[in-house]
């Protein structure tokens, strides 16, 4: 957002140019504004992520009532930008950083930093099958809490088995006249606080060990999905009007291909620091390696980031 | 802020538009409408005098959800002389807007 920027002339050299403001760019804002680091967060949309999206938030320390991430993640960049934190609405496309110093190029201009924090999050990842782009937004949705009001009163499909898939399906089971969950085991990996949750719906109905292997259209539509049974290979037709794919996310790294060394998934591998193998660099949040992939995870990636880079230019 | 039309302004504001025009159909309870939302105001200030930039509350305009097929939020719809241009699905950034725009 260009009211932001004002003061800065094109050509200073940032200390540290931060790229994403999810809650892992943000806290890392924060904290490398503290230090006197001059320091921008490079957004392709309004700063919050993935965690602006997430419409009640249970998980949070501090916050006993199920809170909105939007207004949290609004709030965590207005704390940001009070200490300094520049926000630059623009989305990164390229970066050089084995230049010195490091640049960054956006859809509207190149700017420089000594050092750099890779905190651009991930997407849902799709499920690549025949007809999928044609029927997204024609049935196929990534996002229950957006898409979930189109489905009132009809049948619709959740594929996943994760804290995502089980959330989705109890909240479309509150609007919808029924819920398939598709999953390819026989368990759901999702958090144990959900299980009972899914148990008392009655208009729920499990579909283990199966997979979505093809897309039903009817007149440019979803029309229903063709399962298998991974075990023993059966095919079965649920006619269904959505499709809520909750598969799993995907890194958003594309633009990093050929500078940093990226997992084979396409995270950046980055050690407890954050630290890349590239000097001056480093990752934040959902893009990198690591075990658990949570707002409150992503905000201390984000403080030991800043802290690293902090005493990387002293 | 991009203005909010409603389907009584929809005919003369965007089909009968002597300019490009940008619409956001969106709903108020939707994450990435809100994410959306500042860039959209940004781009309208920066194409205002060579095209236009309107919001639909899908809520309150359902007819106009209908007829356009917006069954995922938001859904950005670039219009041309009364018909559609482009179309795109989910949240994007405003390089994306002003590509729509021509």
């Amino acid at each position: 957002m260009t009211e932001l920027q004002d003061g800065r002339g094109d050509n200073d050299v940032l200390d540290v140019a931060i790229i994403g403001a999810g809650p892992a760019g943000l806290t890392a804002g924060l904290y490398a504004a503290r230090s006197g680091l001059s320091c921008a967060m490079f957004e392709r949309l309004t700063p919050g992520g993935q965690l602006a999206t997430t419409e009640h938030l249970e998980n949070y320390p501090g916050f006993i009532q199920s809170t909105s991430g939007f207004e949290l993640t609004m709030i965590m960049h207005e704390q940001a930008t009070a200490f300094g934190a520049r926000t630059i609405g623009e989305e990164v496309m390229a970066v050089d950083l084995a230049a010195v110093p490091k640049r960054i190029t956006t859809a509207f201009g190149a700017y420089e930093a000594k050092a750099v924090i890779v905190a651009t999050g991930s997407r849902p990842a799709k499920l690549e099958l025949p007809m999928e782009p044609e029927l997204e937004g024609r049935g196929v949705s990534y996002c229950a809490t957006c898409d979930g009001n189109f489905y009132r009163g009809k049948d619709v499909v959740v594929v996943g088995g994760g804290d995502t898939a089980a959330a989705d399906a109890i909240y479309l089971a509150r609007i919808c006249r029924k819920v398939y969950l598709v999953h390819r085991r026989d368990a759901l990996r999702a958090t144990a606080i959900y299980h009972q949750r899914l148990q008392e719906l009655e208009n729920l109905e499990f579909v283990w060990d199966s997979e979505v292997v093809n897309y039903l259209a009817e007149d440019g539509k979803v029309g229903g999905v063709r399962v298998r049974g991974v075990k023993d290979g059966a095919e079965r037709d649920i006619a269904a009007s959505g499709v809520f794919i909750a598969i799993g996310m995907r890194p958003n790294t594309e633009f990093l291909e050929g500078q940093l060394p990226l997992d084979e998934v396409g995270y950046v591998m980055a050690d407890e620091r954050g630290a890349t193998e590239v000097a001056g660099v480093f990752a934040a949040g959902d893009v990198r390696t690591k075990v658990l992939r949570q707002a409150v995870t992503a905000v201390s990636d984000g403080a030991v980031c800043a802290d690293e880079i902090a005493e990387f230019l002293s | 802020m991009s203005e909010v039309i409603s389907s009584a302004d929809f005919q003369s504001k965007v089909l009968d538009a002597d300019k490009p025009v940008l619409v956001d159909f969106f709903a108020t309870w939707c994450g990435p409408c809100r994410m959306l939302a500042p860039v959209l105001d940004e781009v309208a200030g920066e194409v205002a005098g060579r095209a236009y930039v309107y919001k639909v509350d899908i809520d309150q305009s359902p007819d106009l959800a209908g007829k356009y097929g917006v069954s995922s939020v938001p859904t950005l719809i670039a219009f041309e002389n009364g018909q559609i241009k482009k179309q795109t699905l989910g949240a994007q950034p405003k390089q994306n807007l002003l590509a729509m725009l021509g």
